[in-house]
C-alpha cells in the first residue's frame, strides 16, 4: 500500500522545483513552463486527496486548475509575443526599463 | 500457470500479431495505393516486381534499410532522431486500444482471450470481460501527442521549408483535431460511455427488417464532419498542402532520408488505419456482420475480424479514390472550412443530438 | 507491491524530467522535459483511480497547452539562455529558500504520517456508481455548474485577448 504522504511529498518536490525554476531561469517561457509545473504539482495533491477521502469534488477542482491554466499559458504568450515584438529578446533581464 | 502470468503471455502474442498484421497492411496499403492511382490515371501501376506488382512494397523496405541515413550538419540531433520514433509509436499505441472482434477461444492453450490487445477475459477475481472505459479519450490523447512528432521534425531540421510545412502541418492537425473531437460527441451521446466494446455493443440489433442499429444513420452529419477531420489530421488530399511537392519541396520531411522518412511514411498510413478502425467501431457497427452457421469454433470467432478488415478495406479504397480525384484545398481555405464550417457545424450537432436524447429519456 | 514499484518508477521519471526543466539551457529542451512530467503524472493519476482526469491532462495540458508553448519557442527562435546578474544572486539566497520550503512541507507530511493513512489503489474511489466519467460529469453539471459556465466564458474571454494581444497593428 502506498501512503497518501508520499503522493503529497511527490507534489511538494515538484512544486518547490517548480519554484526554484521560476527563481533561476532566465528565459520568460521557462519561466512560464514552471508556472504550469507548480499547478501540476497542486493537481497532483487535489487527485491525491480525492481519492484518500472519496470525494470526487477533488477531480472537478482539477477541471478548474486545467482549465485556468490553459487561458493563462493562451494570455501570457501573447503577451510574450507583443513584448518580444519590440524588444527583441527573450531574456527578462534586459527588459527591465519603462522605455526602449 | 497463474493467472497473471496467462495474460502475461496471451499479451505479448496479441501484440506481435498485431503489429506484425498492421505493418503487412501498411506494406500493402502502399501497393493498393499506387495500384489504385495508377488506374485512375489510366496507366498500370507496379506491375514488374512480382505478379500484380505484389512484391513492390518489399522491394521499398529493401531499397529504405539500404539507403545512405544521412543527418545534416546544423541540425538538433536529438529532436532530430526522435520526431520520426514518436510519430510512429503514437500511431501504434493507439492500435492497444481498438477491439476487433468478440472474444477467441484459443484452441492450444485452452484459454479464452479477447480479441484487443487491452481487453482482458473474465477469470476467478473479476468475472466479467473488461475493457478500458475510456478507450475512445486515450485515442484522442494520443492523436494530440503526435502533433510532437511533426512540429519537431520541422523544428530540429533547420530548414526554412521545414519549419514552414511544420507549421502549417501542425496548425492544421490542432485545428481539425476540435472538428474531430466534437463529431464523435454525438455518437457518445447516443452511446452513454466511452468504451470501444460497448460503443459497438449498442449497436447490435436492427430496426427495420434489414437496416442495422449502426449510428450512421441518426448520425450521418457527424459522420461527414469525422471523414473530414479525419482526412485533415492524417493530412491526405485534400488537405495535403503541408507535405506536397509542389508546394514546399516536401515540407516538414525535407531532410530525412531512408528509414527516418519510412517512419513518417508508415505513421502516416498507420494514422489512416486507426482513422478507419474509429470510424468502423463508431459508425458502422464495428465487428457486426452476416453470421454464417455450422462453421468449427475457431472460425466463428474470425469471422466477426473479417467483417472489420472489409470494412477498413472500403475505408482505404475511399482514401485512394479522394486522394486520386480530388484538387488539393489552399491553406487559408482549409483553415476557413476547419474553424468556420466544420466546428460550427459539429457544435450544432451536439445540441440537436443532446436535444433528442434528453427528449427521448 | 506492485503499486509501490509503480508509483516509485513514475514518480522517479516525474521528478528527473521536473529537475532536466530546471537544468537545460535550451527552452525547447525544458518545454519537452515538461511533457515527460504531464505525462507521467496522467500515469500516477491512473493509479490513484483518476482516469478521466489523466485523460484529459494528456489531452489538454500535454497534447494542446503545450503544444502552445512548443510553437511559441518555434516561432520566435528562442535559442539557449546566458546567465546574467540577476540568476546568480537568485541561486545564492533562492537556491537555500526553496530547499528549506521542500524540507518544511515534508516535515510536516511525514509528522502526521500516522494519522493520513494509505492510498487506494484503482478505480474504487467513489460509491455512487458507474464508472469515473459518470461520476465526475454528475458533479461538474449538478453541484458545480456555476463555476462550469463561469470558466467557459474565462475561457472565451482569453481566446479573445490572445487573438487581440498577438495580432499585429494595421497600420
Amino acid at each position: 500500500m502506498v501512503p497518501l504522504s508520499w503522493y503529497l511529498i511527490l507534489s511538494a518536490i515538484l512544486f518547490c522545483l517548480g519554484v526554484s525554476a521560476f527563481l533561476l531561469k532566465r528565459n520568460i517561457i521557462t519561466i512560464f513552463m514552471s508556472i504550469e509545473l507548480m499547478l501540476n504539482a497542486v493537481n497532483l495533491s487535489f487527485v491525491a486527496f480525492a481519492n484518500h477521502l472519496g470525494k470526487l469534488s477533488g477531480h472537478v477542482f482539477v477541471f478548474f486548475v486545467m482549465v485556468v491554466a490553459a487561458a493563462e499559458a493562451a494570455v501570457g504568450l501573447a503577451i510574450i509575443i507583443a513584448v518580444f515584438r519590440t524588444r527583441e529578446t527573450l531574456n527578462v533581464d534586459r527588459v527591465n526599463l519603462l522605455k526602449l | 500457470m497463474t493467472i497473471p502470468t496467462t495474460y502475461l503471455i496471451t499479451a505479448v502474442v496479441k501484440i506481435a500479431l498485431v503489429v506484425f498484421l498492421l505493418m503487412t497492411g501498411v506494406a500493402y496499403t502502399t501497393w493498393l495505393e499506387r495500384k489504385v492511382i495508377g488506374r485512375i490515371q489510366n496507366r498500370w501501376g507496379p506491375t514488374r516486381v512480382g505478379p500484380f506488382g505484389l512484391l513492390q512494397p518489399l522491394a521499398d523496405g529493401i531499397k529504405f534499410i539500404l539507403k545512405e541515413d544521412m543527418i545534416p550538419d546544423k541540425v538538433h540531433r536529438g529532436l532530430f532522431i526522435l520526431a520520426p520514433v514518436l510519430a510512429l509509436v503514437m500511431s501504434l499505441i493507439s492500435i492497444a486500444v481498438i477491439p476487433f472482434g468478440e472474444g477467441l477461444h484459443v484452441p492450444v492453450a485452452g484459454t479464452d482471450t479477447q480479441l484487443q490487445i487491452t481487453g482482458v477475459n473474465g477469470f476467478p477475481g473479476a468475472p466479467h470481460s473488461t475493457d478500458i472505459n475510456i478507450g475512445l479519450l486515450i485515442i484522442l490523447g494520443v492523436t494530440s501527442i503526435g502533433v510532437y512528432g511533426i512540429a519537431l521534425a520541422g523544428w530540429s531540421s533547420n530548414s526554412k521549408y521545414a519549419l514552414l510545412g511544420s507549421l502549417r502541418a501542425s496548425a492544421q492537425m490542432i485545428s481539425y483535431e476540435l472538428a474531430l473531437g466534437l463529431s464523435l460527441v454525438g455518437v457518445l451521446l447516443m452511446a452513454g460511455t466511452f468504451s470501444l466494446r460497448e460503443i459497438v455493443n449498442t449497436q447490435a440489433g436492427f430496426w427495420l427488417p434489414y437496416v442495422p442499429h449502426w449510428y450512421i444513420f441518426p448520425q450521418f452529419i457527424a459522420f461527414f464532419i469525422y471523414l473530414m477531420a479525419a482526412y485533415a489530421e492524417t493530412n491526405r488530399i485534400p488537405f495535403d498542402l503541408p507535405e506536397a511537392e509542389t508546394e514546399l519541396v516536401a515540407g516538414y520531411h525535407t531532410e530525412y532520408s531512408s528509414m527516418k522518412f519510412a517512419m513518417f511514411f508508415m505513421a502516416e498510413y498507420l494514422n489512416m488505419i486507426t482513422v478507419s478502425c474509429i470510424a468502423t467501431l463508431l459508425f458502422f457497427g464495428g465487428w457486426h456482420g452476416p453470421q454464417i452457421p455450422h462453421l468449427p469454433q475457431l472460425l466463428t470467432d474470425l469471422l466477426p475480424v473479417i467483417w472489420f478488415s472489409a470494412k477498413i478495406f472500403v475505408f482505404m479504397f475511399v482514401y485512394i479514390w479522394i486522394r486520386g480525384t480530388l484538387p488539393r484545398f489552399r491553406y487559408d481555405q482549409l483553415m476557413a472550412f476547419g474553424w468556420k464550417f466544420l466546428l460550427p457545424l459539429a457544435i450544432a450537432n451536439i445540441i440537436v443530438t443532446s436535444f433528442i436524447v434528453a427528449w427521448r429519456a | 507491491m506492485l503499486h509501490e514499484i509503480l508509483f516509485l518508477f513514475f514518480a522517479a521519471i516525474c521528478v528527473g524530467g521536473a529537475i532536466n526543466l530546471v537544468l537545460q539551457r535550451h527552452p525547447i529542451n525544458s518545454a519537452l522535459s515538461l511533457v515527460v512530467v504531464m505525462v507521467s503524472l496522467a500515469a500516477l493519476y491512473l493509479l490513484l483511480g483518476a482516469e478521466f482526469v489523466g485523460a484529459v491532462q494528456v489531452i489538454v495540458y500535454a497534447g494542446a497547452i503545450m503544444v502552445l508553448f512548443v510553437f511559441v519557442i518555434m516561432l520566435l527562435n528562442a535559442g539557449a539562455e546566458e546567465q546574467s546578474q540577476g540568476s546568480r544572486i537568485a541561486l545564492l539566497i533562492g537556491g537555500p529558500g526553496v530547499a528549506l520550503l521542500a524540507g518544511a512541507i515534508m516535515w510536516l507530511v511525514t509528522h502526521s504520517d500516522k494519522t493520513i493513512g494509505n492510498v487506494v489503489v484503482g478505480s474504487m474511489v467513489s460509491t455512487t456508481g458507474g464508472d469515473n466519467t459518470h461520476q465526475v460529469a454528475r458533479l461538474l453539471f449538478k453541484d458545480f455548474l456555476l463555476p462550469f459556465e463561469v470558466t467557459s466564458i474565462l475561457i472565451l474571454i482569453a481566446i479573445m485577448g490572445a487573438v487581440v494581444l498577438a495580432s499585429r497593428k494595421e497600420s
